[in-house]
């Protein structure tokens, strides 16, 4: 991906679109005309040049853009990062896998280049030129994670491991879909997940978690999950629940290809070598569903999947006001064809 | 729009005695007085060691909880008129506290809450504090809009104290706050509300 970064926005006027690669190269999460939660975990492995899992970290033509409005939230609402005590070494752990994987993955845009622990790191994009000592928080203008996360496309939250358990002690969360980190922060695995319906019967989490407190360095695991949202608006919080709630009342038959977006997290967690901790990297993808039914198999797939949610889900997911109206527009995008298996577009 | 029976949400498995510890200090308020008591008659030969009582004299119609705390092989008894400075004068007990203390938490959800957020703040393993709700069953919420606390909340949805935004209280709780988690009820469409009922008694 050599383009140009776009300059668009994810707030007020909303002028967020995706050119058609990024279109293409939108990571759909259905793989069959039915959703369920799964443990739908498999290895963070090298995917198709292009794709978003070339690389570990994915950065694409929003990068800039995203990178504006994490510096808006930050700005206006501080507790949107926050790092207990004892996380300092997993901070270090976490700059360093970002610094040197955009480094290695995108040499046009960012290098590192180090020398013991003098560091000197450029990211071009961003007009950032930055020598520092890897280890000593004073010689950079924020704490590390802080630091790196402000660069670097997707939420990112540091799970401590103790006592069997994954705490999450450390996070910056900007993009959120309606979980707060302010609330959640310190919280382990089943504490933080205490919300979602259904899953804990389905002892989803129970697996999970067994298969997390065995991740192993240098073997990275990922996910995908997804929800909908009305207006490209990536900072979803329930912080600012009160200002973007009523969008959800704005969808009408005229404007759900331009308005209703699919909302996809890449998921991927790392084991942290020093710390021992897990670095989770929540990396969202919004598409326009104007956008998405370019593809002739999602547009097949998606009224589907919608159309088959169990009532749960629906609520859960905030789609309830505007999903008979959403499913009434994908209608005629689903002409009866059997699709195939797997989300990528045939 | 959200759902019951959420994981976070505490539970209060009753006390039990640490026959092990060397110090037990009792945070209670209001009628956790009794399951200290409780907890003396059933299981007193197994509290060996010193043993002080925070008591936050909250129990309404005056059941002279104080005194019946004090009649209990105890070293001393804080008797204190809220849970605010039962809780300030927990902060000074657990201060000069050593290794083999045990810490019990009875009565509100607040109290034990803001209990096991102290022993938090302080280095030990909240899981660590034994606890047994009694009483009322009102909750401190916090809005997480302005992340302000809203105190003795009994209702499903409640005005915030600080913000006056309309808040769902949710199951969903922090320890780290002690406070469960309330959002705007009617953030979809303002002045739509469900209706309002009493449920944390």
């Amino acid at each position: 991906m050599n383009q140009e970064f776009k300059k668009t926005t994810f707030r007020d006027d909303y002028t967020f679109y995706n050119s058609p690669e990024s279109i293409r190269r939108f990571p759909f999460p259905f793989w069959e005309d039915k959703y369920m939660y799964s443990v739908n975990i498999e290895p963070h492995v090298k995917g198709p040049a292009g794709s978003v899992y070339e690389f570990p970290i994915d950065i694409n033509e929003h990068y800039v853009s995203e990178m504006a409005d994490r510096a808006i939230v930050l700005k206006e609402d501080p507790l949107r990062c926050q790092a207990l005590p004892h996380m300092m070494l997993a901070q270090w752990d976490f700059l360093e896998l970002l610094m040197t994987s955009m480094a290695r993955d995108y040499p046009q845009w960012f290098s590192l280049t180090t020398e013991g622990d003098h560091w000197h790191w450029i990211n071009k994009p961003l007009g950032i030129d930055q020598k520092f000592t890897f280890g000593d928080p004073s010689t950079l203008p924020q704490e590390p994670m802080e630091y790196i996360g402000r660069q670097c496309q997707g939420d990112f939250s540091i799970q401590d491991q103790r006592d069997g358990q994954l705490w999450m002690d450390a996070g910056i969360i900007t993009t959120q879909a309606d979980w707060s980190l302010d609330f959640d922060v310190g919280m382990n695995f089943m504490e933080w997940h205490g919300p979602v319906p259904l899953a804990h019967d389905m002892k989803v989490f129970d697996r999970a978690l067994k298969f997390l407190l065995n991740l192993q360095l240098g073997q990275p695991v990922r996910r995908l999950n997804w929800t909908m949202t009305i207006n490209p608006r990536l900072d979803t919080s329930p912080e600012n629940f009160h200002k973007w709630g009523s969008d959800r009342t704005t969808v009408t038959p005229e404007n759900v290809g331009d308005k209703v977006h699919l909302r996809v997290e890449l998921q991927a967690l790392f084991r942290l070598p020093r710390s021992n901790a897990i670095l989770f990297s929540i990396r969202g993808y919004l598409i326009k569903l104007r956008e998405l039914v370019t593809v002739p198999k999602w547009g097949r797939r998606l009224p589907r999947v919608l159309g088959s949610l169990p009532m749960e889900l629906i609520d859960y997911k905030g789609i309830t006001r505007y999903r008979d109206t959403t499913l009434e527009w994908l209608a005629k995008y689903d002409d009866g064809q059997p699709t195939s298996p797997g989300g990528g577009p045939d | 729009m959200l759902v019951d029976g959420i994981k976070s949400r505490p539970q209060y498995p009753g006390l039990t005695a640490d026959a092990f510890a060397k110090v037990h200090v009792f945070a209670a308020d209001g009628d956790g007085a009794q399951a200290v008591i409780d907890l003396f008659e059933r299981q007193g030969r197994d509290i060996n060691g010193r043993v002080i009582v925070v008591y936050a004299d909250t129990a309404p119609g005056a059941p002279d909880y104080a005194s019946r705390l004090e009649a209990l092989p105890v070293e001393l008894v804080h008797c204190m008129p809220t849970v605010a400075t039962a809780i300030t004068r927990l902060v000074g007990v657990l201060n000069v506290a050593r290794m083999g203390t045990r810490i019990y938490a009875s009565g509100t959800e607040t109290m034990i809450g803001l209990t096991v957020q102290l022993a938090q703040e302080l280095g030990m393993d909240p899981a660590t504090v034994i606890t047994e709700h009694r009483g009322s069953r009102a909750r401190r919420v916090q809005c997480v809009h302005c992340k302000g606390m809203t105190e003795n909340v009994t209702t499903n949805i409640v005005t915030c104290a600080h913000c006056g935004l309309s808040l769902l209280v949710r199951d969903h709780y922090s320890k780290r706050r002690a406070a469960f988690q309330g959002v705007c009820v009617d953030a979809e469409v303002r002045g739509e509300i469900p209706e309002i009922t009493e449920i944390f008694k």
